[in-house]
């Protein structure tokens, strides 16, 4: 048990679970303070999500959904871990996922590509973005987390002006995708039978899960991995060391970027959500990325199971009773989450101590 | 004409106000990247009174509704200084958290309001349009708010209590080498806590002068769109120094009052550009700036680095 508890990977675990119940906690207090009659109630539908829903077929459908919704986070999450292992905080993930939504979007709607040529030029147009934060930062010295800021900007305004050529005459969204171009759809290879029918569930759930072990493989597995993460501790060291720190940082902050370009293409391309070009502000999925990295424990695999778990909630809070409540609940059980993510280095930090501290006692008696 | 210098003004208030909340808390060692949800919770504070003071004197609102802005962004504040001082916390993760929890905080309390109030309109707007009236002086079409001359008070404050009192010299030696101050029996626990703490000060009142800057009602879902990190890069073109700070609030205001008025322009509505250039527009010259001014930065030495007693 004390072998067990000792280990890195456990600890990470308790650490992250630690948050999520504290979250919870919280998000319920805060029910509670609002309207005491309905709190447990809505907490538990924010757990449940689709359990909600009586009949299996339903329930299976709506986890489709959530499952949808849940792998381009984990490409955002992906996305936010990769730059952080290098030292870079790479909050601009959120305005390179709209660069991929605008990139793929329009040449699906306006051009008639197909979904692959689509998709790479998603991560073409995040990965531009992610350069301009790059150089920006290696020849110029510009914190990453404010150019990443501005660029976010900056980049919904663009996508909202671009698109505003794809939409629809009457409303705001961005033309049907299944009715204008349906070979820009991403195939579901069959697997819309396992989910009663749910046509959102695509090709992009292997993808995901294809990303996140190729991350892993070249962050702890590769050369190239070992330079990057060289050159995050210490950039003076790593040049010492002949790598060359510059190109390391700027190749980061593309691939981190190409992810969250891809996650993008990955939610818009299933035809399941549309862009709104009256949109006023960037949308969350970049910085839900960032809860979900962390509370992965800066893993790749983690971030999967943290990415669903973090849309299960965002999704479970759309059920919540909204006579008393607003489905932004869940926003601040998941913000709170990531509050308490910045302690779990003090977590583990606590839980070494704790085991040195009887192990110290075992020896003396 | 007018109308354009009245917003650039009143712009740069809010970004004056909010930098030099970002300068005191730097030069005391800590990155506030939060800044951006303590004026949403400065705003949110404001916005209460203002909503529940509805008949009383021009003096009694300015002065109450700026006080609980300030408090409110004070309390909020304190997440920071918890997590960044005594939890050795990463600094940018948690100033992330703020942000996001801020506006989430918000929405839900002020829609729980609101549906309180009326079932049928679930909607996270709050209306201050009378106490806005006692905020702005209209001279002759351009309308002057309080929030203008307290924000030349605050650079000048800011710079006595930097340059010239013994609290600001000893809490800027926090930010460059807390070991040393410490040495000479500085406490650089308490010191850090008062920068965070104006700086929650500042950032609160700055919100509460962005919600007012042009509209008298705020719909609190949107958050405030990225000012405070404009603030940040305001502060970082200013390198640290309140004077400076002030003529780059200038000039980074004149730019999104730009995209507020452009309109009453014949030669740039000539140009027929879209409106969504003018919205970009403060953000791009902001990082056209920061490219230029941030090779040879001034920042604190120490800033971002949690202290640790047991290093020198």
């Amino acid at each position: 048990m004390r072998k067990l508890l000792k280990n890195e990977g456990v600890q990470a675990f308790i650490a992250s679970i630690l948050c999520i119940l504290a979250g919870l906690l919280i998000g319920f207090i805060v029910l509670l303070c609002i309207n005491p009659q309905g709190a447990g109630e809505s907490i538990l539908d924010i757990i449940k999500n689709f359990f909600t829903w009586s009949r299996p077929a339903s329930q299976l459908k709506q986890f489709g959904n959530t499952l949808a919704k849940a792998m381009p986070l984990v490409l955002c999450s992906l996305s936010i871990l990769f730059a952080y292992k290098v030292g870079l905080f790479n909050i601009g993930a959120a305005g390179q996922y709209v660069a991929g939504a605008c990139a793929s979007l329009y040449a699906a709607l306006a051009w008639g590509w197909g979904w692959l040529p689509c998709m790479l030029l998603a991560m073409a147009a995040a990965a531009l973005l992610g350069a301009i934060i790059g150089i920006l930062k290696a020849y110029c010295n510009v914190n990453e987390v404010i150019s990443g800021i501005m660029l976010n900007w900056i980049a919904l305004y663009t996508t909202n002006a671009v698109l505003t050529h794809v939409k629809e005459q009457a409303s705001p969204y961005t033309l049907y995708l299944s009715k204008e171009n349906p070979s820009a759809l991403l195939p579901t290879l069959g697997l819309e039978n396992l989910f009663s029918g749910n046509k959102n569930v695509t090709i992009a759930v292997p993808l995901a899960i294809l990303a996140a072990v190729l991350v892993w493989i070249i962050l702890s597995k590769t050369r190239l991995g070992y330079e990057l993460k060289a050159t995050g501790n210490n950039r003076n060291a790593a040049r010492y060391a002949g790598m060359a720190e510059n190109r390391n940082i700027i190749l980061t902050l593309v691939i981190s970027a190409a992810l969250a370009g891809l996650g993008a293409s990955l939610l818009y391309q299933t035809g399941y959500m549309r862009w709104e070009c009256t949109q006023s502000s960037v949308p969350t999925m970049g910085f839900n990325g960032i809860a979900a990295a962390f509370l992965g424990g800066l893993h790749p695999i983690g971030a999967i199971f943290s990415s669903f778990f973090i849309q299960h909630i965002t999704d479970g809070g759309q059920y919540v009773n909204t006579t008393f409540y607003s489905p932004q609940i869940s926003d601040v059980i998941s913000s709170v989450i990531i509050y308490l993510c910045s302690f779990v280095l003090f977590i583990k930090l606590a839980m070494r101590r704790m085991l040195a501290q009887k192990d110290e006692k075992k020896g003396a008696k | 004409m007018l109308l354009l210098i009245q917003y650039t003004l009143i712009f740069a208030s809010v970004l004056l106000l909010v930098a030099l909340g970002g300068c005191i808390s730097e030069h005391s060692g800590v990155i506030n990247l939060g800044l951006e949800g303590i004026m949403v919770v400065g705003a949110l504070g404001g916005a209460l009174v203002m909503r529940s003071l509805a008949t009383s004197s021009a003096l009694v609102m300015v002065l109450v509704a700026m006080l609980a802005a300030a408090l409110a962004g004070m309390l909020y504040s304190c997440l920071l200084g918890v997590a960044a001082i005594h939890l050795k916390a990463d600094q940018t993760l948690v100033g992330t958290a703020m942000n996001l929890l801020a506006t989430a905080a918000a929405t839900v309390f002020v829609k729980a309001m609101n549906t309180a109030a009326n079932p049928d309109k679930p909607s996270s707007e709050i209306e201050y349009v009378y106490a806005r009236k006692l905020f702005v002086v209209n001279i002759n079409g351009f309308e002057f708010n309080w929030f203008m001359p307290v924000a030349i008070l605050a650079v000048v404050l800011v710079y006595i209590f930097l340059y010239k009192s013994r609290l600001g010299l000893r809490l800027m030696a926090c930010g460059e080498h807390p070991q040393a101050a410490a040495s000479v029996g500085i406490n650089v626990f308490k010191m850090r806590w008062i920068g965070v703490l104006i700086s929650g000060l500042l950032g609160g009142l700055g919100g509460l002068c962005y919600i007012l800057a042009g509209v008298s009602i705020w719909k609190f879902e949107n958050g405030v769109a990225g000012f405070g990190f404009l603030a940040l890069a305001v502060m970082i073109f200013g390198q640290w120094k309140p004077a400076r700070i002030a003529v780059s609030a200038l000039l980074f205001g004149l730019f999104r009052a730009l995209s507020n008025t452009y309109t009453g322009f014949p030669f740039l509505v000539s140009l027929n550009l879209p409106g969504n250039v003018y919205n970009m527009m403060p953000y791009i010259v902001c990082l056209i700036v920061l490219a230029f001014t941030s090779r040879a930065s001034l920042a604190p030495k120490a800033e971002g680095i949690p202290y640790d007693p047991g290093t020198r």
